[in-house]
């Protein structure tokens, strides 16, 4: 605990202890403290030494006391939890499971370790957060009351709190939410990519886990079945996303232009029909597409048998590059709609005069809409067509339910011949027990999408304003 | 001036051909697991576009026989706790985050942003464990609080953008009458905000009926179920013996989300719209 407590005197208070002395300074040129009034320096010092301390020194004494019994409370039952916690998630164990005759006996488990290392942690940078807290609220207490200003009673200091406190009060339960269930499992997921956590040689409880540091990452890149796969899949879900993005796109286009012209009839029964299916619940009619497509029994094969086109049945998602163009086809049927709705909207808005203008000047109709429509309606799609391309590029759903991943790849490690990268990490950790190569594989799509994310927001309108506001 | 005319005709003739292949192709397999539903057969194969002699033997057999209409129980019971859950805790937040300044709110934004980010089966082995260590392993409470904490980034940007949208004078106006936070929130926010609460809680609803990946790696037994696994281990064994029963789940499935969709249209397309722009 001895090393705890130095940790927390180094990195918490730094900056505020500067603002203090320069405050300090400052505030005894104008006003010389009197005895009866508090020190801000000697209250910060005072409640960085024991939390509450300052507090008391302040004479807020309920608020004081409670602090000071928090900071008790966690060092007696709390330091040596948390230094056990601490020597697992450094070594992760160093006990594996053994036998005594026909018994095993239980040795460290490390995932549960790293998992409760994490916990730990978090809880103790919150604990750091309360503590940072607790110093500047004596620092402040105390400047008031050199103005002369009387501390806080308790009944005011719960006044103060639900007024001033209201926006934390309102995200509590989404911080302990995202916290808990999304914080705490990517920073697992993060870590797993630095160990050797996989099968069949380091999966818990059996043997232990340990840090590798980046050598999954090489291994990924270096090692002949890992690399080999990992490039394919890479390459087939880079063209994955741009065409299938780049399809849906220009049909939604097409039939929204369609639609938009002046003789067609029946408007809202065409787009009703093509809204279906984008209405429909994506996962049924993916697995309707699937039997559409079987390749024995399926009713597309029988159709074009009977008509005599082809002999023997089509291997629609059986063949590597067919299931491929399939799987685009299959995906032009469910994206179209989308873009449809979308660019109809931006057609119905676009200004008349516009054209009118281009009439009077005397351009032709494929002049006028290279040259009017379409920027329009680039500028107004392009972040949502960049967001559409991330989401493709992790497009789960249509591939695994389609063909989950098949056909069988034999140059590719745990995956098939239409398996995108996310459908890879998903095999990967649930078939296969491949935890640090699937996590390092998740690192990377974090990093591509990230990227392309953060470009295109900063682009749009709100993260300006968000900028401006602040 | 003739020649013009009868080029506009062809013209016209061949976009309606085009809608017309189109809204083929689109009805086609509505149509076709429509009447596999209906078909007496029970394989793919013996099943045909329109059946010799209609039969509801099919939808007969999901409600006697299987599990069936347990899972539609468990999937509606998950999809609607979600949909309460996840709404009140993306509009608390967003209003905090549109309406307060305080310290933490630039950090908080750009977390959450960067959470979007990631692929959400990296923390899957870490939720799979902690739900079984807090015994919430193949329970439906489980796999709430997981959708329910995974809509919150997302979620919670896009009606705070929402929020932005509307005047603080409204609310400056009713502070000074006298109306505390709380108030303000219920009588003024949330009128006002009704189209993007109305996304949100559609969406939540409609996501527990379409999610595969984490109904099926939280419920393990087969009474825990939803649709979404329940359908797809119907059809995914080799042989594809139960198509039509398959069939007739997939059409009771589609029905009612189908129908959701197009009663909220509107707010489903515009709320789209604003999520990317808000990123």
């Amino acid at each position: 605990m001895a090393s705890l407590r130095n940790k927390e005197q180094y990195s918490v208070p730094d900056t505020a202890a500067k603002k203090a002395k320069r405050k300090v300074a400052f505030k005894s040129s104008v006003s010389p403290t009197k005895v009866d009034r508090s020190n801000p320096k000697i209250a910060a010092v005072l409640s960085l030494l024991f939390m509450g301390a300052g507090q008391l020194y302040n004479r807020q004494i309920l608020k004081g006391l409670s602090f000071a019994a928090l900071e008790l409370y966690l060092l007696i039952f709390w330091t040596v939890p948390f230094q056990w916690a601490m020597w697992g998630l450094t070594t992760l164990g160093e006990t594996p499971q053994g036998r005594d005759g026909f018994k095993i006996v239980q040795g460290d488990h490390s995932i549960f370790l790293l998992i409760e290392g994490i916990l730990f942690l978090i809880s103790f940078l919150l604990f750091l957060w309360f503590y940072y807290f607790n110093v500047r609220d004596a620092y402040k207490v105390a400047i008031k009351s050199q103005k002369g200003l009387k501390p806080n009673n308790a009944k005011e200091m719960f006044k103060n709190i639900w007024e001033n406190g209201f926006p934390y009060l309102l995200l509590t339960p989404s911080i302990v939410f995202t916290a808990f269930l999304t914080i705490l499992p990517l920073l697992f997921g993060v870590l797993i990519a630095f160990t050797n956590y996989s099968a069949p040689n380091h999966l818990a409880p059996k043997s232990l886990v340990d840090w590798v540091g980046l050598d999954t990452f090489l291994q990924l890149f270096q090692m002949k079945t890992w690399s080999a796969t990992f490039y394919g899949v890479f390459s087939w879900t880079v063209i994955w996303a741009i065409l299938s993005t780049v399809t849906t796109f220009f049909l939604g286009l097409v039939f929204a232009v369609i639609l938009n012209q002046k003789g067609i009839r029946f408007k809202r029964f065409w787009r009703s029909v093509f809204i279906l299916p984008w209405a429909i619940p994506q996962f049924v009619s993916i697995l309707i597409m699937r039997n559409i497509f079987n390749g024995e029994f399926g009713p597309i094969n029988r159709f074009l048998i009977d008509l005599g086109i082809i002999n023997q049945a089509v291997p629609w998602l059986s063949d590597p590059f067919l299931a491929k163009v399939t799987l685009i086809g299959v995906n032009m049927w469910f994206g179209f709609p989308f873009w449809m709705v979308l660019m109809s909207g931006v057609l119905t808005s676009i200004d008349k005069e516009l054209y009118e203008a281009a009439d009077v000047d005397g351009a032709g109709s494929s002049q006028k809409f290279w040259k009017i429509t379409m920027p329009l309606i680039m500028f107004a799609t392009a972040p949502l067509a960049i967001m559409s391309f991330a989401g493709n590029f992790n497009n789960f759903n249509i591939i695994y339910l389609m063909t989950e991943g098949g056909p069988v790849n034999i140059d590719y490690a745990y995956a098939g011949s239409t398996d995108i990268l996310i459908s890879w990490i998903y095999k990967l950790t649930l078939d296969n027990n491949q935890f640090a190569v699937a996590s390092c594989v998740s690192i990377l799509i974090f990093i591509i999408i990230a990227t392309f994310s953060i470009w295109n927001f900063r682009r749009t309108r709100a993260f300006k304003e968000e900028d401006m506001m602040s | 001036m003739t020649s013009m005319s009868s080029s506009r005709k062809v013209g016209n003739m061949l976009m309606y051909a085009v809608l017309i292949i189109t809204a083929l192709c689109v009805l086609y397999p509505v149509v076709w697991i429509v009447a596999g539903s209906l078909n007496p057969g029970d394989s793919l194969f013996s099943s045909r576009l329109i059946p010799d002699t209609l039969s509801f033997a099919h939808y007969q057999y999901l409600f006697t026989e299987t599990d069936y209409p347990l899972w539609y129980w468990n999937t509606f019971k998950i999809a609607f706790w979600n949909m309460i859950l996840s709404t009140v805790l993306v509009v608390t937040a967003a209003y905090a985050f549109s309406r307060f300044r305080f310290p933490g709110r630039k950090q908080g934004l750009m977390a959450m942003l960067v959470l979007q980010m990631f692929p959400s089966f990296m923390g899957m082995i870490a939720i799979y464990i902690l739900l079984l260590q807090v015994n919430l392993l193949d329970n439906h409470w489980g796999l709430i609080l997981v959708y329910a904490g995974g809509s919150i980034p997302f979620g919670a940007w896009l009606v705070k953008g929402y929020f932005d949208g509307i005047p603080r004078s409204l609310e400056e106006a009713a502070k000074i009458d006298g109306a505390s936070d709380v108030t303000i929130f219920y009588k003024i926010m949330m009128p006002l905000s009704k189209p993007i609460l109305v996304f949100i809680a559609v969406t939540n609803f409609i996501g527990p009926w379409m999610d595969f990946i984490f109904a099926r790696l939280v419920l393990r037994s087969d009474e825990k179920k939803t649709l979404a696994v329940g359908l797809f281990e119907m059809i995914s064994g080799r042989a594809n013996t139960e198509f039509t029963n398959f069939a007739a789940g997939a059409v009771l499935v589609a029905l009612p989300i189908t129908i959701l969709f197009f009663i909220f249209q509107d707010q489903l397309v515009n709320g789209l719209k604003a999520g990317a722009n808000k990123g």
